[in-house]
């Protein structure tokens, strides 16, 4: 127990966040999404566009080490598709190859990009060799025979960044209405609290629509997702604000609160210095919580097709593939993008559960 | 209670007030009206427009005068229940909505019931079973569940449904029953449909409802009174369910208001999904298409049947806890 008692708070709260093992596995599928969105470029084997025409709505392939003889192969390898025309059905079934072995090549030369839109390379994480005219689909393709795994990886870099531009919007709008409110009280306080009310109280999806709706069609793809981030953190601050103000209204007849205003501190120190420090960790917690609900926000308009539309990619974009159920039946992998979806929810809710417990001062490290 | 009641019914007026008001500006905001909309498709049609019949059109919808004065007009007429024209579907707004809202709302208080049923027991198992093997299945399946999305609840269903037992899903009614005038076979079909939708919406409220339960039971189940009672000897189930789980279920009347803007939303999209005559897909069709009047005639209609289902909770509560109507008399 004396060692705890030299420990900086946030080593405090990094000691407890550790204690919460479902949090810190969570954390960490989170870090790699991140790093997969973030280099998604160098990561994916193609480009989202490339079109495959050997394998339209090809299935996912499985990486193997070893060969229909049972060989082992110390470098990973697929196989190849080989297509047949259903004769009755007229459908397209693919039945692996077993005589063209792709060999996968790391750090190879594939189809050229700009890495950021800025270095142009054409150096990849992972292909096969294309001079024998492989290719390597590990999540399948689409319709267009594009590559599911390039576009899932893509789709990340706008689904995840869209869920943290949105809530630092969410944050700003509520930290700063509803610690004004909780802070200033009075007329102030009444109207946001109004606006408050009134915006809970509409379903928001169906304003949410509205106004996704009512962005022209003739913006470009950037300024269209941020016109989406906008519309979906407009309505999403409201749950803070409330938050805050309730910590504001507590604080502000607490002790040191009184004791600053008493010395002759002025309302901006107060705020900044005193009050904000110690709900730091608790707006951190609700901003981790609120990212689920702007990524879920972003996916249920896309895949309406009101929210961010072809050419870009996000998981919404690509669920939109799979909207009736005779391509669900027939390509299942579409499903794909969903999967990620959900993983990166369940990931944004543990981690959030683990800092509001590591974020408590008052909960106990004795214990164990 | 009554003059609580009046108040409270009063206090919705501003609210719908600013609702209708941000309604309208949204319905606005895309460029052009439903005239520049109309004679485009008209002109398209080889019909041309005379530059006297635009402006008697535009006088017809009052867009010939100032926005303030339009918006009078379109909640006057709102509120006297001339919801105005549709254009997608050439039929007046009102022939359209009711019976789809009457499906909607009947398949979110649906959704609301399922969430109630499964995750209340749910959440009292969890909570006098603390860190048991299924209080710990309980909450990871209420995870998932939150963390899906409604439509891709829906699309899976769809998938296992339709690959294990050979199933389509989708709409409310088989074929024969679409347009069937109301019989006790079209209402059994009715049943035999409804419950994907009410399952597939209900899933996303299940962690929180059952989350709470959890918690609220929790802080219950500590206090001395049960001790006591346990202490003389009251049994078990009837001390659980008639003192604490009473007082943990209280919250959740309240929550009613809370939940029901969730579920209208999620009710919008899955219906879609499942290609259900709701409100949903009705509301998308008429964004798209610019259909405005219909548009903003639904997220009014959808707005006003949320805060009426918030009024109904809060008076519920007030019903059901004293303390809360005498407070602020």
């Amino acid at each position: 127990m004396s060692e705890l008692n030299e420990l900086t708070p946030g080593q405090l709260a990094w000691l407890r966040f550790r204690r919460h093992k479902l949090a810190m596995v969570a954390g960490g599928v989170l870090i790699i999404f991140y790093l997969f969105a973030i280099f998604c470029e160098f990561i994916s084997p193609y480009t989202p566009d490339q079109r495959n025409a050997r394998a339209i709505n090809a299935p996912p392939m499985d990486i193997r080490f070893f060969d229909a003889d049972g060989q082992f192969h110390p470098r990973p390898f697929v196989y190849g598709w080989e297509l047949n025309i259903n004769e009755d059905t007229w459908m397209r079934e693919y039945q692996e190859d077993t005589s063209t072995r792709y060999d996968i090549q790391f750090f190879s030369r594939g189809e050229p990009y700009e890495f950021w839109g800025l270095i142009p390379t054409e150096r990849h994480l992972f292909t096969v060799d294309s001079e024998s005219e492989g290719y390597i689909h590990w999540f399948g393709t689409d319709s267009l025979g594009r590559d599911m795994f390039s576009r899932v990886l893509y789709g990340a870099r706008v689904s995840l960044s869209i869920g943290i531009l949105g809530v630092g919007l969410t944050l700003f709008l509520g930290v700063l209405l509803g610690g004004f409110a909780g802070y200033l009280g009075g007329v102030f306080d009444n109207v946001v609290q109004r606006i408050t009310e009134v915006l809970q109280s509409i379903p928001t999806l169906p304003l949410w629509m509205a106004l996704s709706a009512a962005l022209p069609a003739a913006w470009s793809p950037l300024a269209t997702y941020f016109g989406i981030t906008i519309i979906l953190s407009l309505f999403g601050w409201t749950t803070l604000a409330r938050q805050v103000r309730g910590r504001f209204l507590a604080m502000r007849e607490e002790d040191f609160v009184v004791a600053a205003r008493l010395v002759g501190a002025n309302d901006r120190r107060i705020i900044f210095r005193h009050m904000l420090p110690s709900f730091v960790s608790h707006i951190i917690t609700t901003a981790t919580l609120a990212v689920p609900a702007m990524i879920l926000g972003e996916t249920a308009l896309s895949f309406l097709g009101i929210g961010l539309r072809a050419p870009v990619v996000s998981w919404g974009v690509l669920l939109q593939q799979a909207q009736n159920y005779q391509v669900i039946v027939m390509t299942p992998w579409l499903l794909l993008p969903g999967a990620f979806i959900v993983i990166t929810v369940i990931a944004f809710n543990l981690l959030g559960d683990g800092l509001r417990d590591a974020a408590d001062p008052y909960s106990s490290l004795s214990k164990t | 209670m009554k003059k609580y009641i009046l108040r409270r019914v009063l206090g919705m007026v501003p609210t719908l007030a600013v609702i209708s008001v941000l309604v309208f500006i949204v319905i606005q905001l895309p460029e052009g009206d439903i005239v520049t909309s109309t004679v485009g498709q008209l002109e398209a049609t080889g019909v041309d427009m005379s530059d006297d019949r635009i402006e008697s059109l535009r006088a017809q919808y009052y867009l010939d005068q100032p926005l303030p004065i339009q918006y009078l007009y379109w909640i006057g007429n709102f509120i006297t229940g001339d919801m105005g024209f549709s254009y997608l579907y050439a039929q007046p707004v009102n022939e359209l909505v009711w019976e789809r809202l009457g499906y909607t709302l009947l398949i979110s208080i649906g959704a609301l019931l399922f969430t109630w049923l499964l995750a209340l027991p749910i959440g009292i198992y969890s909570a006098v079973r603390q860190y048991s093997t299924a209080d710990y299945a309980f909450t990871t399946v209420g995870l998932i569940g939150l963390a899906t999305p409604n439509f891709l609840i829906a699309l899976i269903l769809m998938y296992l449904g339709y690959n294990w037992f050979g199933l389509s899903f989708g709409g409310l009614f088989s074929p024969e029953y679409i347009n069937a005038p109301w019989s006790w076979a079209r209402f059994t079909d009715l049943l035999a449909h409804l419950w994907i939708p009410v399952i597939v919406i209900g899933t996303s409220g299940m962690a929180i409802t059952m989350r709470l339960m959890r918690a609220n039971l929790l802080d219950e189940l500590e206090k001395p009174y049960v001790t006591t009672a346990r202490a003389k000897g009251v049994p078990p189930l009837k001390l659980l369910l008639k003192y604490p789980v009473r007082i943990a279920i209280n919250p959740f009347i309240s929550t009613i208001g809370l939940l029901l803007p969730t579920l209208i939303s999620g009710e919008a999209i899955v219906a879609v999904v499942l290609n259900l005559p709701t409100t949903g897909p009705l509301l998308i069709q008429s964004l798209i298409t610019q259909d405005m009047y219909l548009a903003g005639s639904l997220i009014m209609l959808l707005s006003v049947l949320t805060v009426i289902g918030m009024l109904l909770s809060d008076l519920l509560l007030a019903w059901v806890d004293p303390r809360i109507r005498y407070e602020r008399t």
